[in-house]
């Protein structure tokens, strides 16, 4: 039996991990995909607290974080398409139409 | 034995993750975190939650990961891409192997053992949670799923772009 401790550790330095490539990456799907690489710890995290409280319900909140996960991928991917449309990039320094 | 699986499943992930924010090229990037998420779906195996373990790998690891390859793939592909190495490719393609089997090991090991009334157990307490407690949630969620694509088709299925 692995301490559940040792999952949310992990969990925490996924999530960190992904807050840094959100920050440092500078395409915007690099970025979408950090915001996923965060909904995952969060589920890891679920998961340890449904282990160790013996409840299958933090595991039905995990289907729904990917639910919810699945339809931010497409809503963020066809986001992604429009705006590499309109300015023929990816990249987040394009993103400038709402700079001051 | 949990415990080897534990330390390799998680330094796995995290060297993935590690390795898609190094990597400058966006295709090796999501390569990156398909095995970050099928090392994390063996993770969620050891946490009892075979059925959850499945879904992501099939969803994260398949489905999602696949929708951003495809837009990257629609996107610029030469934009901030370096030169092709290649070479040191294979680390990664061992290790996505190695943790596949590790996966498969761990469904082998309850079947094997023919303890797998507790898998069996949980997946279907899950079921009914699911349909019962949580009906008015998943019904929510399913309209989200049919909002979130009909608002992606909307969006991405524009003519002439503006």
């Amino acid at each position: 039996m692995i301490p559940a401790s040792w999952f949310l550790i992990l969990a925490a330095v996924l999530f960190a991990l992904g807050l840094a490539a959100f920050f440092l990456k500078q395409d915007l799907i690099s970025m979408v995909l950090s915001v996923e690489i965060m909904l995952n710890a969060a589920n890891l995290a679920f998961l340890a607290f449904a282990r160790s409280a013996r409840t299958l319900d933090g595991q039905v909140v995990v289907l729904f974080i990917v639910t919810v996960a699945a339809a931010e991928a497409a809503a963020g991917a066809a986001i992604v398409i429009l705006f590499f449309r309109t300015k023929k990039s990816v990249r987040r320094d394009a993103a400038n139409i709402m700079k001051g | 034995m949990e415990h080897v699986l534990f330390f390799v499943l998680s330094a796995t992930c995290v060297a993935s993750v590690l390795g898609m924010i190094l990597s400058r090229d966006q295709t090796r990037g999501a390569l990156f975190l398909v095995l970050a998420f099928a090392a994390l779906g063996g993770i969620f195996g050891l946490l009892d939650a075979p059925f959850v373990a499945a879904v992501q790998v099939l969803i994260y690891a398949g489905a999602i990961m696949v929708l951003f390859l495809f837009v990257l793939m629609t996107t610029d592909p030469a934009e901030g891409r370096e030169q092709e190495k290649g070479r040191w490719l294979g680390i990664p393609a061992v290790l996505l192997s190695l943790v596949l089997l590790a996966e498969l090991l761990l469904a082998l090991r309850s079947v094997a053992g023919g303890a797998s009334g507790l898998a069996a157990g949980s997946t279907d307490r899950l079921g009914g949670l699911l349909l019962g407690k949580y009906l008015y949630a998943f019904e929510i969620a399913s309209i989200l799923i049919v909002a979130a694509l009909t608002g992606a088709m909307a969006l991405a299925g524009r003519k002439g772009g503006r």
